[in-house]
């Protein structure tokens, strides 16, 4: 324990300000300490974990406003949840201007770390992680902001999720950075949310690479104002391993980055390679609903200057054969479902509402040309003229957060 | 129900006494022990002290089938103000105060009674504060839990199995979970509908009318314009009425708009009328494996196609809901819940 004296100490006193270090060490008790400790913390305090494993058998979570949860890395300082017997997260916060930093979560029973309604929240030199693999048993999501806003994800590590490792819904200026995800069902998720940068990350050997979604009946719906770039989206190969009811279930092992409904979205400067059903989709909403507010189609996308390598040899499930189907194989790099809305359809599309791609000479477009829910062609041929989609709609400005503002 | 009056009608059955320690109630920190508020003329019987009003509710929220005893506090002339809709607006210095027990046998749930712990709601001037005191063996005294507690429980049901488990006593953020509103500290079962029935301590009449005679609540209507919640075990009332009531007591303090639960977009609230959030039809945001194999949440007339209903029945975490409060399936409520499901069409 004495590495984390140390540490704490130094740090006490480098940082002189008013703030207590709190420093909970593993060993016995220590599972009541950190609860205790994230409760009873006074705004401005950061409480540190020491090098070690801490078994809990509840969820912890902290309600406090300006508090940091820091450990001494991601993989010396681990909360572990194998033996959990409550709670439906590792990791719950429920508080604004909170920072967790360096330290790992493994094998929740449920979620690993979520926020619930915090304003500007950091997930840094995090590890989340189900260290039996990929399982259906395994919970749902990694890294979980809900109803957030000011939300930044940066050096995030999360494996074996059974929905999507980095989730973030329903929240509201978001950068998700420089993390990885792998082994997951959905590496990174953007759903129904406002505002969103997703760049430097590596979404590799999961189902579905980088998912930006829009789902009906919810409180925030109308997702919109998001930037995928400079990510590496390769080899997502892992078998779908999703609880079947889930909306990821139907993600075919394969897919690169798949925009779904959702309003004025950009895709560009991405690596992609090695999937296998589809490096780019940008689809409707395929199922039912009832729900006036909600608009089923993507809006707006805009899909450049990406790179890509082999892919689309080998579509897996139903949305693999549907694409295939009509494309053949293998499946052109960039692929729009063509959906539209039945007015639109006898009619014509406003310019900022359609699907661009500006993409290298010899990348493949498709327009499947499908009819709405029925997954079915209305038109016996698809478009493959690249040259139909040219254009582009105007990129929204970078987010900013608070917390790139500080020092 | 029965059960909780036999054995509240026991404890409550001694004359109050002493009284209750206003500042304990408003000072910053908790008190260490919970005698030291004096809302208990005598720990040992759990008999109320002078000012403290015992109070039972139509629907209990399940607690692995703890006994629940009730009661209110509320400071020496001023009253709560009542709402049509939400807990009473309770004034400063008012305390709300739960103990848990489990009786040895539910064939006699009044004998051999092991009580556990008694959580508080205190109102102070910034809002509602929640603490949990857990009891000693020999009942002397409760001590204040911060981090809460796990504590072997075991007891004989009334078919005679011996039913075990660890219990859990919840930290002050899991009180959080479900008591709250707007990010706020808040009581959940205090409503009129609640409130509003003869309960066998209240002298023949509705506890509303107890109360207001009491002097700790002012402002309620006429009796015939006053809600009431059905008993969801009443088997005299429609199974619809039933289920929603049991839904409304158990799930609604997170699933509704202001909750806990809002970002699911499932509102499981009593007056909830539009049929997807309240679930029929609605497919799962973020369910995760409380999803199972199952695409909606409900599916009318097939129960076990119904995420709800796999929510209900499991006792794992992870998949169980309510996600606190509880370690053991509730059989009863979940038959309740499984036969208004099958009869939707």
């Amino acid at each position: 324990m004495r590495y984390v004296t140390v540490t704490v100490a130094l740090l006490a006193c480098a940082n002189p300000a008013r703030a207590a270090d709190v420093a909970v060490p593993p060993g016995p008790g220590a599972a009541e300490r950190l609860a205790e400790a994230l409760i009873s913390a006074r705004p401005g305090d950061t409480i540190w974990l020491g090098i070690g494993r801490y078994e809990l058998a509840d969820g912890l979570s902290l309600a406090v406003d300006d508090v940091s949860l820091r450990g001494i890395g991601p993989d010396v300082s681990v909360l572990s949840f194998a033996g959990q017997q409550g709670s439906g997260e590792g990791l719950l916060v429920t508080s604004n201007r909170v920072v967790l930093d360096g330290f790992a979560v493994e094998n929740p029973k449920g979620d690993g770390i979520k926020s619930k309604g915090s304003d500007t929240i950091t997930f840094s030199n995090l590890r989340v992680e189900w260290t039996g693999g990929p399982n259906e048993k395994n919970g749902a999501y990694g890294v979980y902001p809900v109803a957030s806003r000011n939300v930044l994800i940066d050096g995030v590590a999360v494996r074996g999720a059974s929905d999507a490792g980095i989730y973030v819904g329903q929240s509201q200026d978001i950068v998700v950075r420089n993390s990885l995800a792998e082994f997951n069902v959905a590496g990174i998720e953007i759903e129904n949310s406002w505002r969103a940068d997703v760049h430097g990350n590596v979404a590799r050997h999961n189902t579905g690479g980088i998912l930006v979604f829009d789902l009906p009946n919810l409180p925030q719906q109308g997702g919109r104002d998001i930037r995928v770039f400079a990510n590496t989206v390769v080899d997502n190969d892992t078998d779908n391993f999703a609880p079947k009811g889930n909306t990821v279930a139907m993600v075919p092992r394969g897919l690169g980055i798949m925009v779904m409904a959702n309003r004025n979205v950009h895709v560009f400067d991405n690596d992609l390679s090695g999937n296998a059903t589809a490096h780019v989709l940008v689809a409707a909403y395929p199922n039912d609903y009832k729900d006036d507010k909600y608009l089923f189609v993507p809006r707006g996308v805009y899909v450049h200057d990406n790179r890509y390598g082999p892919g689309g040899n080998d579509p897996n499930g139903e949305v693999g054969d549907t694409i295939s189907r009509v494309s053949g194989k293998p499946v052109p790099e960039v692929v729009w479902d063509g959906v539209t809305r039945l007015t639109e359809w006898v009619s014509w599309v406003d310019p900022e509402n359609r699907v661009y791609v500006e993409e290298a000479e010899g990348v493949g477009v498709i327009n499947l040309k499908m009819i709405s829910q029925l997954l079915l062609p209305w038109s016996t041929a698809p478009d493959r003229n690249a040259a139909n989609y040219r254009g582009s709609i105007a990129e929204p400005p970078a987010v900013r957060l608070p917390q790139d503002k500080e020092g | 129900m029965r059960a909780a009056i036999l054995a509240a009608a026991l404890l409550a059955a001694a004359p109050p006494a002493a009284a209750v320690d206003d500042a304990a109630i408003l000072a910053a920190d908790p008190a260490p022990l919970l005698s030291q508020y004096g809302f208990f003329s005598d720990a040992a019987t759990l008999t109320p002290a002078a000012g403290v009003v015992a109070y039972g509710i139509a629907t209990p929220l399940f607690s692995d089938r703890a006994l629940k005893f009730r009661a209110v506090y509320v400071p020496g002339g001023r009253a709560a103000a009542y709402s049509a809709d939400e807990a009473f607006d309770f004034p400063v210095g008012s305390a709300l105060i739960k103990t848990f027990a489990f009786p040895a046998s539910f064939a006699a749930p009044d004998r051999d009674l092991r009580v556990i712990e008694t959580r508080l709601l205190l109102r102070q001037a910034e809002g509602w504060k929640a603490h949990a005191y857990v009891w000693r063996d020999d009942r002397s005294d409760a001590e204040l839990k911060i981090a809460g507690k796990r504590l072997d429980v075991a007891f004989i049901d009334e078919a005679g199995r011996r039913v075990a488990f660890q219990y859990a006593v919840p930290n002050r953020n899991q009180c959080k979970g479900c008591h709250e509103i707007g990010g706020q500290v808040a009581p959940i079962g205090p409503k009129a509908r609640n409130l509003n029935f003869v309960w066998p301590l209240s002298g023949g009449e509705s506890q509303i009318a107890t109360w207001t005679r009491l002097g700790i609540l002012q402002g309620a209507p006429d009796s015939s314009r006053i809600p009431r919640a059905v008993d969801a075990f009443d088997p005299g009332n429609d199974v619809a009425g039933r289920a929603r009531a049991w839904l409304d007591v158990n799930c609604a303090h997170c699933h509704r708009r202001e909750g806990p639960a809002s970002n699911s977009g499932l509102f499981l609230g009593a007056g909830e009328t539009d049929p997807v959030a309240l679930g029929i039809g609605k497919r799962p945001v973020a369910a995760g494996r409380g999803a199972g194999d199952r695409s909606f949440d409900i599916v009318p007339g097939e129960p076990d196609r119904s995420i709800l209903m796999l929510r209900v029945e499991s006792a794992e975490p992870g998949v169980m809901m309510p996600e606190l409060g509880r370690n053991l399936a509730d059989d009863h409520g979940a038959a309740l819940v499984r036969a208004w499901i099958a009869s939707l069409r």
